[in-house]
């Protein structure tokens, strides 16, 4: 085992500080360190898109970070979408009335994705979603439904 | 499907990851995006004793106008940001029109210019852009620099002239010339896959309208970016015609090296080879012959 280090770093509003070995994945930290289940593994290699986080804002691999790296930043998971238990982010509606999910293990890393995209472009064409989604894996549904709820989702936050 | 045990440093400033990197340079490995070290180190076909993480010099993060009136980017900027910025979209539209090709967002937001270019992934679009736009790379050792052009700099499947003790710190671009027009094209099975061919083109136009000269740099058809100064050649002093550019592009495939991958045949990539030649050059000398025009009315 090498040396631990120590790690500061607020998920979804809550400082939290560990001592952590080097070589602890983000993704694992935020699972076993922090018990933020939400974030799912897929591929540990990056190229499923299911441990999609928001860092200061970004969407990026979870899997891809060493927790150490997040120290002294800001982090957010699917657990940060609403403020309490029981309530759906609009996005999160819009996946569940348009059938956007089945299993559901690739859905938060789809939802962490489309957060950030839909604040930067609130009108979406069709092919922009399909280029947006394009790093995130569903072996489920097929994309249609996920297209779907992103439409629904730009729509519900269209003033009518 | 964890990365093996490692001793983990983050230096606040370049001359103490240098200094680091100078003790530990033959165990350790420099950590820029971490967008391909770290897949690798979770399937632990790397095993480093010592990461030295750049992600703390950020003043290796910048985009600026060079004194030469080009551009120089800091090693630590992330693609995200080349992607965004008005500068690099100004002056070095080659590559802001190639970023987008890299992988996803996800990973943009992280990758970094020099980490790829260090990485040299034959499949990667900046070492190909890098060696497009005659990019010079400074390298920093503790006490010394040089300088190393793009097209010296990459030896082979990821390999390049970085030494052990090194770190590629800056790129610098040179200042793009009048009635010069670029295209970047790439095929893949999905956006954001890794290309099964692409290339970067190039078309300068003498004041007549007639191709000066033209550069063809492709990518993810050898082991490392390749210049084809052939198919380039047939284009001086011809008038940009589809019949030129399907001159260039059947002088293509004696030039590249594919070989066969998952992804595509090696005859497949040589057919995609010719085809994206084509379509870059009509897009590129369409551009310069635009630029050319507006330099004309302009000047009226």
């Amino acid at each position: 085992m090498s040396r631990p280090h120590s790690v500061a770093v607020t998920v979804n509003g809550r400082r939290h500080e560990r001592q952590v070995e080097p070589r602890l994945l983000l993704s694992d930290f935020l699972r076993h360190e922090l018990g933020l289940t939400g974030t799912h593994v897929g591929c540990e290699h990056g190229v499923c898109g299911a441990c999609t986080i928001l860092l200061d804002g970004e969407p990026v691999r979870s899997c891809l970070l060493l927790a150490v790296q997040v120290d002294g930043r800001e982090v957010t998971t699917v657990e940060g979408l609403t403020p309490e238990p029981g309530t759906l982010h609009p996005i999160q509606q819009a996946f569940w009335e348009t059938h956007g999910l089945q299993c559901g293990f690739c859905t938060p890393g789809f939802l962490m994705t489309l957060v950030p995209f839909l604040a930067e472009n609130p009108d979406p064409s069709e092919t922009e979603i399909r280029q947006a989604l394009s790093g995130n894996l569903c072996r489920c549904t097929g994309y249609q439904h996920i297209v779907d709820a992103v439409l629904a989702a730009a729509r519900n936050a269209r003033p009518r | 499907m964890k990365p093996a045990p490692f001793e983990y440093e983050a230096p606040d400033s370049l001359p103490a990851a240098l200094d680091l990197l100078a003790r530990h340079g033959g165990e350790a490995k420099l950590l820029a995006g971490g967008q391909s070290l770290i897949p690798v180190m979770n399937f632990r076909l790397a095993q480093p004793a010592f990461l030295i993480d750049l992600n703390r010099l950020s003043d290796l993060d910048y985009v600026r106008r060079s004194a030469a009136g080009g551009l120089a980017i800091g090693a630590m900027t992330r693609q995200r940001r080349l992607e965004r910025d008005p500068l690099v979209a100004e002056l070095a539209p080659l590559l802001h029109e190639a970023v987008p090709f890299i992988a996803h967002p996800q990973i943009r937001n992280r990758g970094t210019l020099g980490g790829s270019l260090a990485h040299a992934d034959p499949a990667a679009e900046l070492p190909a852009v890098a060696v497009a736009l005659g990019a010079r790379l400074r390298l920093a050792r503790a006490g010394s620099e040089r300088w190393v052009d793009a097209r010296d700099f990459f030896a082979g499947l990821f390999s390049t002239a970085l030494e052990p003790d090194e770190i590629l710190i800056e790129v610098e671009l040179p200042p793009p010339t009048p009635r010069i027009g670029w295209a970047f094209l790439e095929t893949a099975r999905r956006h954001g896959d890794y290309a099964q061919a692409g290339v970067a083109a190039r078309v300068s136009l003498d004041g007549e309208g007639r191709c000066q000269e033209a550069g063809l740099t492709y990518l993810s058809l050898g082991g490392a970016p390749i210049s084809a100064q052939e198919a380039a050649g047939t284009l001086a002093g011809v008038v940009p015609s589809p019949a030129a550019f399907a001159a260039a592009a059947e002088a293509a495939p004696g030039e590249i090296h594919p070989v066969d991958d998952v992804h595509a045949s090696a005859a497949f990539k040589r057919h995609l080879a010719r085809v994206l030649t084509v379509r870059a050059l009509t897009l590129a000398s369409a551009r310069a012959a635009q630029g050319m025009a507006a330099a004309q009315e302009g000047a009226r």
